[in-house]
């Protein structure tokens, strides 16, 4: 059974190939703890204050995105089998109809 | 490497064509597509040329075709495209494919016009079926009433033959006639009231509906109608009714009145239908068949009958010699096909199995030969976009070799970002790719088209975002750190330490201290995206490359229109337009380019204070305001400057006069010397200058008008006049051999412009008007096209500063959320992120970037040299009218 059209499903197939190596990546980076990204963890100055401007604060958002980015790029990784499967059942049902 | 540069070297032929040759000559020069032949008979209408006849044949074939691809198209049989390529067939050939459409024309009417009759019949049987099963409820009702009001025993007729007068009244009110018929479902409402005011009330209608809808027979349509009856009493209602129905075009069936009748005629008519359902499947078969098998052929027939069209149109253009025995034709073509021309020529008489070669013959012209430039697919997109700008004028220097280079890489320069570049690039690579199945697809969506046809402009422009990207450090708005930044705190320092942080918002870093000595080896240090004065630095870097790369554009510029000068033979213009030019802009910008370069070298951190504003160095330079400046080296108070060299001042000052002094020489020289030259009369020695080394014998432009004497056209010059020739060719076949192709290279001169004829005549206060328009232009255009260049460094801040927003704004919003929730969220904000980036970023910023990368070639490099004056040579080819014929 179709639920997508032929380019709805192309459409999701190429942004979650984008997905999941971008967030893929992203996940990476954060797990490294890039300095590129540090302003997208949004420290809290005020609870950042509350911990005493300790490390493992930081450090634990680090982590939460970067599991955030890696289960967010296996959402897209389903996303993309689906949109596959669906792909080509319109491809064959295209081709049966023809 | 000359013809990358200069469009091919065109000739101006004449070709006899022996009248039964003729045909299959310019079938295989067709084939071809390298030959561009001129109308000699441009004041013949028409319906006065010799070949109309067989242009009119084609006409017609063509219409018999279109008719026989709408009935195809009609019944959605699928033609078949098989890309295949057949040659023009041959002129005995069209009588064959004349009587093939003329009996599928014929058959597809006559078929036509059987099956509209047959369904019409079926149509009525239907309807006749639907009234005679419909108006079986009606008369049950009122069977109904009827016994309700009677006693059924007692019928009119009875009562009538009994003659009983008292029963009788009753009995005739009771008599009731009816007419039962077909309408359309819209018009019953209006239909009902008419029928009630006009018989006042005493007709009954019943009305009932056709579920199934019925097919128009003429025109096909599904039509919804509905079956009704008329009861009324007496024979002038009846008249009334009958015109109504006709006024609503209703038909009317007769319907029989007794149960029996009725249903034998039911019976009837079931029968009739069926048999007529047999035959028209036989007729719709018989259809489907014929057009099967002409969506077969239907493709190629076009492709013929269009081909066969072209060569009668080219025919018709073409001189009748005086004998009628051959055609005479003027074409040009490339000088370096002229084998290939002469070799299918050859074919061509071959295949009509004339015994009389045709003839071609170089000739000698006073016209502009057509412009040129070979191109691959790769190629062609960048000649496309000069083109669009102006056709080059013949052999001058052609932009696009260069603009491939150029032109993705200022494009890039404002669109600078890895990942967007790397999408585009995809997006191209994916085209490039997939070439030849997106090709044969021919998608007719105009926009894909547009992109198809650019695709490895993109590709290029893709791959050097990409590039410039990593110069800018920038992915999707990112910098990445590869190889370590040169900013470093040491450990300890008491500038930097947690207690100065706690005291201020920001710190600045002094590169003194902390910078480590040696700059991020390629790009930008990605440590800039935390400063706070990051826009301000990457502005300052930005601009300077923009006016580098601009200014070096028009240098490039400058210098392509000195190979203009030597390749036309104008030493004027080289020493009174190329050579102060240079002067002009080097004085002005070629300075600043180089200070610019001094400053970035000479200062290292500790002097970065020293360092001179070059703007205003340049602004004070052309005031020669040096009062504040100060020796190098020398301590500098706050409202001093430093110099940057010894001497500065004295060079500056004779910079800003020569570039003054060459305003003058180039307004004045070239027509100063032009009025001298006139008044001692020595023009012509100076003209006469020999032409470089790679024209070899050849002379094929020269500027003066005196070169075009009478004695340089030596070889039939009074005969070749572009007038409907009258030309002998007995003459000609004697003079040049009689087998041989004629070439005559020797006289092969002096070929010029129009523009040279009519340099003679102008007034010499017109030259110096020109003159004096051209330098005005060009010493302000230096200033304004250097600030123009200046869109470089705008439009990559915005682009940059548009994607930061995007992920500051939208992409942000899916991170540091709690891992709960957090990933789905991030998992919609990515797609909306990720669409935004494709839809604003690459393509609508892209788009932007394009238009002004376009007008940076367009106005500030190409002013600089091109002329875009020429015309574009337009070969007579095949696959040219196939595809065009196929757009349509």
């Amino acid at each position: 059974m179709a639920c997508l059209g032929p380019k709805c499903s192309l459409y999701y197939m190429l942004i979650s190939i984008w997905g999941i190596i971008m967030l893929a990546l992203m996940g990476i980076f954060f797990q490294i703890r890039s300095i590129a990204l540090f302003e997208d963890i949004k420290v809290d100055e005020k609870e950042w204050a509350m911990a005493n401007f300790s490390k493992s604060y930081v450090q634990e958002k680090y982590e939460d995105n970067a599991i955030n980015c890696w289960i967010a790029a296996g959402i897209y990784l389903v996303l993309f089998a689906w949109s596959f499967f669906q792909y080509k059942l319109n491809a064959r049902q295209n081709y049966e109809m023809s | 490497m000359d013809s990358l540069l200069r469009s091919e070297k065109m000739t101006l032929c004449q070709m006899f064509l022996q009248s039964e040759a003729a045909y299959t000559c310019v079938s295989e020069l067709g084939e071809l597509g390298l030959v561009q032949f001129r109308d000699l008979n441009p004041d013949v209408n028409a319906f006065q040329r010799k070949f109309v006849n067989e242009i009119r044949r084609c006409e017609e074939m063509e219409r018999k075709l279109r008719f026989l691809e709408k009935e195809i198209n009609k019944d959605g049989i699928p033609m078949l495209n098989t890309g295949d390529n057949p040659d023009a067939p041959a002129a005995r050939e069209m009588i064959d494919l004349e009587t093939t459409f003329e009996k599928l024309e014929n058959e597809m009417k006559e078929v036509n016009s059987n099956s509209e009759a047959l369904k019409r019949n079926f149509l009525e049987l239907t309807e006749l079926k639907h009234i005679l099963r419909k108006t079986q409820t009606f008369f049950d009702e009122a069977l109904f009433h009827h016994q309700a009001l009677h006693d059924p025993s007692m019928t009119e007729e009875r009562i009538g033959l009994l003659g009983d007068e008292q029963t009788v009244r009753p009995g005739q009110t009771m008599r009731l006639g009816f007419v039962a018929g077909v309408i359309l479902r819209e018009r019953i409402p209006s239909f009902e009231v008419m029928l009630w005011r006009i018989c006042r009330g005493n007709v009954f209608l019943r009305q009932a509906e056709i579920d199934s809808p019925m097919e128009d027979p003429v025109t096909g349509d599904n039509v919804h109608k509905s079956v009704f009856i008329i009861f009324f009493q007496g024979e002038q209602l009846k008249a009334r009714i009958k015109k109504i129905c006709e006024g609503y075009r209703a038909t009317l069936y007769p319907c029989p009145e007794t149960q029996t009748e009725r249903r034998e005629m039911a019976i009837g008519v079931m029968t009739r239908i069926e048999d007529l359902n047999t035959v028209l499947g036989q007729t719709q078969d018989h259809r489907h068949r014929v057009l099967v098998a002409a969506a077969k052929n239907i493709k190629v027939w076009f492709i013929k009958v269009r081909k066969i069209k072209a060569i009668y149109h080219t025919l018709n253009m073409f001189n009748l010699d005086v004998t009628q025995k051959c055609l005479i034709a003027e074409c040009w073509c490339p000088v370096s096909d002229l084998d290939r021309i002469q070799h299918a020529l050859r074919r061509g008489t071959e295949r009509s199995g004339s015994s009389v070669p045709c003839i071609i013959n170089r000739m000698q012209t006073h016209m502009v030969p057509p412009t040129y430039n070979r191109c691959n697919k790769f190629t062609q997109g960048f000649q496309n976009i000069v083109d669009a700008y102006g056709v080059a004028a013949y052999r001058e220097v052609n932009p696009a070799p260069f603009t491939c280079i150029t032109f993705p890489f200022l494009f890039a320069v404002m669109f600078g970002d890895m990942g967007h570049g790397l999408i585009m690039f995809l997006f191209a690579l994916f085209l490039v790719v997939k070439e030849k199945s997106l090709e044969s697809k021919r998608n007719s969506n105009e926009i894909f088209r547009t992109f198809f046809g650019g695709r490895y402009i993109i590709l290029l422009m893709g791959a050097f975002s990409v590039y410039t990207g990593f110069m800018y450090n920038d992915i999707f708005s990112k910098p990445l750190n590869f190889f370590g930044s040169q900013w470093a705190v040491t450990h300890g320092d008491p500038h930097y330490s947690i207690e100065e942080l706690y005291r201020n918002e920001k710190i600045g870093f002094d590169p003194n201290q902390t910078f480590l000595g040696s700059p991020y080896p390629m790009g930008i240090d990605p440590i800039w995206q935390f400063a706070f004065n990051k826009i301000a630095f990457t502005n300052s870097l930005k601009m300077k490359m923009s006016v580098i790369l601009g200014v070096s554009q028009m240098f490039f510029g400058i210098a392509l229109s000195y190979f203009n000068h030597r390749y036309f033979n104008k030493p004027l213009n080289l020493i009174f337009d190329f050579i102060p030019m240079i002067i002009f802009l080097f004085c002005m910008f070629g300075y600043l380019i180089i200070l610019l370069f001094v400053k970035w070298i000479k200062y290292s951190p500790s002097q970065s204070h020293d360092a001179p504003s070059l703007l205003i160095g340049l602004i004070d330079m052309f005031l020669f305001n040096y009062a504040k400046y100060v020796s190098p080296g020398s301590p500098v108070r706050d409202d001093q400057k430093q110099f940057i060299y010894n001497g500065q001042q004295g060079f500056q000052s004779f910079l800003v006069v020569l570039a003054v002094l060459c305003v003058p020489w180039m307004m004045l020289g070239k027509p100063l010397y032009i009025r001298y030259m006139k008044k001692y009369g020595q023009r012509a020695d100076f003209q006469m200058v020999p032409q470089d080394e790679e024209e070899e014998e050849e002379v094929m432009f020269t500027t003066s008008p005196n070169v075009v004497s009478p004695t340089n056209y030596s070889f039939n010059d009074g005969k070749f006049k572009h007038q409907p020739l009258s030309v002998n060719s007995g003459d000609l076949l004697g003079g040049g051999g009689s087998e041989e192709v004629v070439h005559n290279l020797e006289s092969n001169g002096a070929l010029h412009t129009e523009e040279a004829v009519e340099e003679e005549h102008v007034d010499l206060s017109e030259i110096f008007i020109h003159q004096a328009i051209h330098t005005i232009e060009f010493c302000l255009g230096c200033i304004s096209h250097t600030a123009s260049y200046l869109r470089l460094w705008a439009l990559s801040l915005a682009h940059a500063q548009l994607s930061e927003v995007l992920w500051t704004l939208v992409f942000r919003i899916g991170f540091g959320l709690p891992k709960t929730y957090g990933s789905i969220i991030l998992f919609f904000i990515f797609q909306i992120w990720a669409g935004m980036t494709v839809l604003i970023l690459v393509l609508m910023e892209g788009l932007s970037a394009f238009l002004h990368a376009l007008r940076l070639h367009w106005v500030e490099f190409q002013s600089k040299f091109y002329d875009g004056s020429g015309h574009m040579f337009t070969p007579f080819s095949f696959s040219h009218i196939i595809d065009g014929g196929l757009d349509e």
